[in-house]
């Protein structure tokens, strides 16, 4: 039942392009990257409750590398090569970090997007001589939706199996308690270290689909922490730790976001707190947890 | 050169380190990580800027009148906002998550009305600029006055944390939360204090930065930024340490701009606070405990 939804939902989405005009397929491409990146997200942040801001750091650098490589590469080559750079900087940055925890980790992972931003900007400014760079390609609006959607369908795959297989019983265990679970022989380092290379490499993987929407990109645009902020609160709203979660967030949220920055682009950051401050105070589990909460009272009573 | 850049570094350095001491001291005292802190900071430094251009105050007088008022809204953050969310976690490891949560949305929410109110512009105002000489260095009057107020504020405050009952009450909660109520502390209500004092003192950091630096409405996320590496390099809740790295910082800035790249500031600021946490995340100067 549910898989011949999700086929629908795909067979849907995969025909859009052709009954939607430019603005709706530009929708439907932002809609779909932000259900990908909210649930690659939460694929790490969920089971081991590491809240990461590093978001924008693998997003921009994917975009980044689609920009310098697209003139040298073809394209699915171009691909290929942001996500290893994504994956080995994510190995990179996990190694060294992981055993970081709590509050220190989430400052850490601000700090990394800002630090790769600056450096990149001081990179262009100093060294190639200009700060933007353009991305002439023969790409189409659909082409960029096309991909976004096999990516986001390889990434729920990604999830459904984690979460059958040893890893997901093993994060299980993490999420309970972890020093049962070190102590029943799971090498919680590992673990982790899995699950931040797999989320951030789609996460790298979207920005580098993405780049050649934006045809001229620097640093500003592509490494905009705003990015990071959206994919947490959308994953948090609907639900770090279940399935559909995210992109139960993310359809709402990137819907409103939209709505908001066309028609109240000032109050927009005003609104975003608002809603990190209700769903800390009333959804601190997201929705679906709450929902499920209330049938459970249902039933009892 | 070196002598005027070691006098610039140490000028800007007392500075960062009073405005750490207040987010030292939310975190050490009310184990609330305060991520909108630096929108605090600039929030007041707006206050400032408007009392001195519309109502020609001055920005010492804007101190006595704004730090109050930072210490009153702390207050009320803390009792309605932060204290429902310390209830709820009790004893479970929630708090962190939900204060960093939280006090993400009061950034959102600051950083947004200032937008709103004030547009996304640069702001400054000229008081005291004046150059006085130091050491064969001539400074901005207004730079050497909130360094002299800085360290007025900063050895107050030493004072009355080691030498008073308050201040003892303040440390022992800081220590051992767990144990101060048995001695028959208040913890709530000294956590409480803790958050406002912290308040407080970024709020004096606002409008003593306000005096000789342009600021905008996104500027805030920079000067929590700056907060942390002085706080988690400095140790959590010592006062000593956050000193010392403050000084650093301001050091390792000016060093960097005047001789490496304007325009690798920044990017040095985070660089040695990631190198901070990888290294020594119970910061530089405390025993490491195990």
């Amino acid at each position: 039942m549910v898989l011949l939804g999700c086929a629908l939902a795909v067979v849907l989405l995969g025909l859009s392009p052709f009954f939607l005009d430019a603005y709706g397929i530009g929708l439907v491409v932002g809609l779909l990257g932000y259900a990908t990146l909210a649930s690659a997200w939460a694929m790490f942040s969920g089971p081991t409750r590491y809240i990461s801001l590093a978001t924008v750091a693998f997003f921009g650098v994917g975009a980044y590398t689609a920009a310098v490589l697209s003139e040298t590469l073809p394209w699915p080559l171009v691909l290929v090569a942001a996500g290893v750079v994504g994956a080995v900087l994510a190995l990179v940055v996990g190694l060294s970090t992981l055993r970081v925890a709590g509050i220190y980790f989430v400052i850490f992972s601000f700090g990394l997007a800002e630090l790769i931003r600056q450096l990149i900007t001081w990179y262009e400014v100093n060294v190639t001589g200009t700060l933007g760079r353009y991305i002439f390609l023969d790409i189409q609006p659909q082409h960029v939706l096309w991909q976004l959607l096999a990516l986001g369908v390889i990434t729920l795959a990604l999830a459904a199996l984690i979460e059958r297989g040893r890893l997901g019983l093993a994060l299980k265990a993490i999420g309970d308690d972890e020093v049962v679970a070190a102590h029943a022989g799971i090498n919680l380092a590992r673990t982790k270290l899995t699950l931040f290379v797999l989320s951030a490499t789609i996460i790298t993987l979207v920005g580098a689909i993405q780049a050649p929407r934006w045809v001229y990109i620097e640093p500003a645009i592509v490494f905009n922490p705003q990015v990071s902020f959206l994919t947490v609160i959308m994953a948090l709203l609907g639900g770090a730790n279940r399935r559909w979660g995210p992109i139960l967030g993310a359809v709402p949220l990137f819907l409103l976001f939209e709505w908001l920055g066309a028609n109240f682009p000032d109050h927009f950051s005003i609104i975003l707190g608002m809603l990190f401050i209700l769903i800390v105070f009333v959804l601190p589990d997201g929705v679906l947890a709450a929902i499920e909460k209330l049938r459970r009272k249902e039933a009892r009573a | 050169m070196l002598l005027s850049t070691l006098v610039f570094g140490l000028i800007l350095g007392g500075t960062y380190a009073l405005v750490a001491l207040g987010l030292s001291l939310q975190y050490g005292i009310a184990r609330i990580m305060n991520l909108a802190y630096g929108e605090v900071v600039v929030a007041a430094a707006f206050m400032a800027f408007l009392l001195f251009t519309g109502f020609g105050i001055s920005p010492l007088l804007a101190l006595l009148i704004v730090t109050p008022m930072g210490y009153g809204l702390s207050w009320l953050i803390y009792q309605f906002m932060m204290r429902p969310l310390v209830k709820r976690s009790g004893a479970t490891g929630r708090l962190e998550v939900d204060s960093i949560l939280a006090t993400f949305g009061l950034l959102f929410i600051i950083q947004g009305v200032m937008l709103v109110t004030f547009g996304g512009n640069y702001h400054s105002y000229s008081y005291l600029t004046d150059g006085i000489d130091i050491l064969g260095t001539t400074i901005a009057m207004n730079r050497a006055l909130s360094f002299v107020l800085s360290v007025v504020i900063g050895g107050g405050l030493y004072l009355a944390l080691t030498h008073s009952r308050w201040g003892l009450n303040l440390r022992a909660v800081a220590l051992a939360p767990r144990s101060a109520p048995l001695v028959g502390i208040d913890v709530n209500r000294i956590a409480r204090s803790g958050f406002a004092l912290g308040g407080a003192l970024a709020v004096a950091g606002g409008v003593m930065m306000s005096m000789n630096q342009t600021f905008s409405a996104s500027y805030g996320v920079v000067f929590t930024m700056k907060a942390l590496v002085v706080v988690i390099m400095g140790g959590v809740g010592n006062l000593f340490g956050a000193l010392v790295a403050g000084l650093m910082l301001g050091l390792v800035e000016t060093f960097v701009l005047v001789y490496v790249d304007p325009g690798l500031t920044l990017a040095a600021t985070y660089a040695l606070f990631l190198a901070v946490l990888l290294w020594r995340p119970e910061g530089i100067f405390s025993r490491r405990s195990k």
